[in-house]
């Protein structure tokens, strides 16, 4: 491997998690709300250097875990349309929908299904493809919804009539309001995502530290950004303190980024959103705004075309009428209640290549890392 | 009379018809004009079979698809790949290639010049493994069924060792070595397809691997397993030899070498570069105290060459660059970017 960035360095590393061993005193636990955050842990065996009394439990900041099978339904009946080019980020073609299938399965059946790694390839494909509609299933937290609100931002502004949107992005902070006032929680402290606050600051997070007394470290994603915001974390809860602290300032500032923010205000307005193993979620998620929202999907197709699709996700969460119980436990593995190894499924009936849940597809929920890492 | 027959258009400046592929006067014209000249017989004599002299000993035999898109990409070819992969399958046995087979599937409607590309590209690397290409085939089909051209090549080599190449002939205690820095086809792939969204200058690491097995065998070297690193990567052929070993294998991350373009590349899209593709690359297991010698010999084709662990245990593990032990993941089929 090439040379170690200074985020890597072993020594510091080392360094970090001695301290971390010295300074803690009592049982803590933390939630590392990305998942992203939890794949590192595992990938860079920093699991293996916590102290036996730090617990993390792993957070929902997954996007492709918590988005709806309802969602999942919509773009998988948009993709089998002829007349459409669905696009959307790599691993939420992986995931099954309210069947078995995924959108993987509908690409193999002949549906123009297109993997993009930024809504500008979106945009050029709607231009390339005049004669086609080219939905772009919109997923992720405020790290991809600013890329998705310049997308329509642009849209409207050529005039292109051929675009719609599909849209499915979350909010972070009604997510950790959600987690803290379920009764079973155990979670003592946050360390926040990094990347969404580098976009959103952490304004929002000042009243949930307040109100439920509890240490948020705003946290990057290399080893030693991972550590020092342990660090804080526990630092914060051996003292009694709850404060917001922000531990990745070289890619966060407290204010965020005002123009992605803007944009993002501009675009979308907050609503309430379903998530997958957390139930619906006051303003969690985001819908479009006059006169943005004359790309979505249900203006573009009609609302009516979805009526199917609905009401049979609503019905069940996975198994159809007939099959065997879905034995998965993502829910309490997304709300922190459960480990991925708690699972009776887990490694047997479900892994990777055949999933029964969301977190056991994406390249960052908590069951592939622990599928894939544990040895 | 000549004036009445259909016109024919002239192999150099069309594109491949159904009729090329339907056995009349078109196949015959893309023989004679493309494929003969290109690989023979000498005297332009075609059968049904090539007839191979018989030798004492035995022989290794392997066929391959390519399937690769786009056909062309920066450090090769999909010509260029059908003839090394499947030299590269028999070097992984220890064996030389003395015939390939070359079985061409054309779409309708490939312009001419890049079927004549490919060949010459398949020429010149049959040429540069000394491996005659001793029989073929050439089907089309309708546009819109295929990706320009698929190809199939077989083919056979002589082994002249008496060793039992194979995971079966891995022992606990045995070194792990690479033939060179790993994930460049990958990468260069993903990049030709313009689904990186960014540039690289990278190119594909696709080689002849029979040079490096010949100068390890002439090296008296004990050559326990050899696998060249094609989808899925080290990753994946860790794991395969490790069941067939019925043994562990613990590798080094720090060992490994991975040229930044391509830890860049990964790093950013989320992919994993111990799973990404190569082309000209192996794993070569034999007795650590073979170790020195055999790493001495790869580096003389490849300077980054180098050994990145040892058979032990059960588990397939990887220590990390904090010194610390974790499952070694398999790649996952379809390598797809993440998404935050």
């Amino acid at each position: 491997m090439s040379r170690p960035s200074r985020f890597r360095r072993p020594e510091l590393v080392h360094q970090l998690a001695a301290e971390l061993r010295r300074e803690i005193t009592r049982p803590w636990t933390l939630m590392e709300i990305c998942g992203g955050q939890t794949h590192a842990i595992l990938r860079h065996g920093l699991d293996q250097l916590l102290p036996e009394q730090l617990e993390l439990i792993h957070g929902p900041g997954c996007p492709v875990c918590i988005t709806a099978e309802a969602a999942i339904d919509r773009a998988q009946e948009l993709a089998g349309r002829p007349e459409v080019i669905l696009c959307s980020y790599g691993d939420m073609l992986r995931v099954p929908g309210s069947s078995a299938r995924t959108l993987l399965d509908v690409r193999a059946a002949g549906g123009d299904v297109r993997i993009v790694t930024s809504p500008s390839d979106v945009l050029a494909i709607a231009q390339a493809h005049p004669a086609r509609t080219v939905v772009f299933f919109a997923v992720g937290f405020e790290t991809t919804a600013p890329a998705t609100a310049l997308l329509a931002h642009q849209a409207l502004g050529l005039g292109l009539g051929n675009l719609a949107l599909l849209v499915c992005h979350g909010r972070v902070p009604p997510a950790m309001e959600a987690i803290l006032a379920a009764p079973e929680c155990r979670v003592q402290g946050f360390l926040a995502a990094g990347h969404v606050c580098t976009v959103m600051g952490v304004e929002e997070y000042r009243p949930i530290a307040q109100r439920h007394g509890v240490p948020i470290v705003v946290t990057g994603f290399e080893p030693v950004d991972l550590l020092e915001g342990l660090l804080q974390g526990v630092r914060q809860l051996e003292r009694g303190e709850s404060r917001v602290f922000n531990a990745y300032p070289r890619a966060s500032q407290d204010a965020g980024n005002g123009a992605a923010r803007a944009l993002m205000e501009r675009v979308f307005t907050p609503v309430d959103q379903h998530w997958r193993g957390l139930g619906v979620l006051s303003g969690s998620g985001l819908q479009l705004r006059p006169p943005y929202d004359a790309l979505d999907v249900e203006r573009h197709f009609g609302a009516s075309m979805f009526g199917a699709s609905m009401a049979r996700s609503a019905a069940g969460n996975g198994s159809a009428p007939g099959e065997p119980a879905n034995p998965c436990i993502s829910g309490r593995v997304l709300q922190g209640l459960a480990r991925p190894s708690d699972c009776p499924a887990f490694g047997g009936h479900c892994t990777p290549e055949r999933p029964l849940g969301a977190p056991m597809v994406s390249a960052e929920g908590a069951c592939a890392a622990y599928h894939r890492y544990r040895a | 009379m000549d004036s009445f027959a259909c016109p024919l258009p002239p192999a150099g400046d069309a594109m491949v018809l159904l009729g090329h592929g339907g056995g009349g006067s078109l196949s015959q014209r893309l023989i004679d004009q493309l494929l003969v000249p290109a690989f023979g017989p000498a005297d332009g004599v075609l059968h049904d079979a090539a007839v191979l002299p018989a030798e004492a000993g035995p022989l290794a035999f392997t066929t391959d698809s390519y399937v690769v898109r786009p056909l062309f990409f920066p450090g090769g070819d999909i010509g260029s790949l059908a003839v090394f992969g499947t030299v590269n399958d028999l070097a992984m046995v220890g064996a030389s290639a003395i015939a390939l087979s070359l079985s061409l599937i054309l779409e309708e409607g490939l312009p001419m010049h890049l079927l004549q590309q490919v060949l010459a590209s398949i020429r010149i690397a049959a040429q540069r493994c000394g491996v005659p290409v001793v029989t073929g085939d050439t089907k089309v089909v309708e546009r819109g069924k295929g990706d320009g051209i698929y190809i199939n090549t077989a083919g056979i080599g002589r082994v002249d060792h008496g060793m039992q190449i194979g995971p079966k002939a891995v022992r606990s205690g045995d070194a792990i070595l690479v033939s060179g820095d790993l994930g460049r086809h990958g990468v260069a792939i993903l990049a030709a397809r313009q689904e990186l969204g960014f540039r690289t200058e990278l190119h594909s690491d696709l080689a002849p691997l029979q040079e490096p097995v010949r100068a390890l065998l002439a090296a008296d070297l004990e050559l326990h397993c050899l696998r060249d690193l094609t989808r899925g990567g080290l990753a994946s052929a860790l794991h395969e030899i490790s069941r067939g070993a019925g043994l562990g294998v613990l590798v080094r991350e720090n060992a490994i070498p991975i040229a930044p373009e391509v830890d860049a590349a990964c790093e950013l899209l989320g992919l994993d570069p111990l799973a990404m593709a190569n082309e000209g690359r192996f794993v070569l297991f034999l007795p650590a105290h073979q170790a020195d010698r055999a790493l001495a010999v790869l580096q003389r084709f490849q300077p980054s060459a180098a050994s990145i662990g040892c058979v032990r245990g059960e588990a397939v593990l990887l220590e990390t660059s904090l010194g610390l032990q974790r499952r070694l993941e398999l790649g996952r089929g379809e390598s797809l970017p993440r998404i935050c």
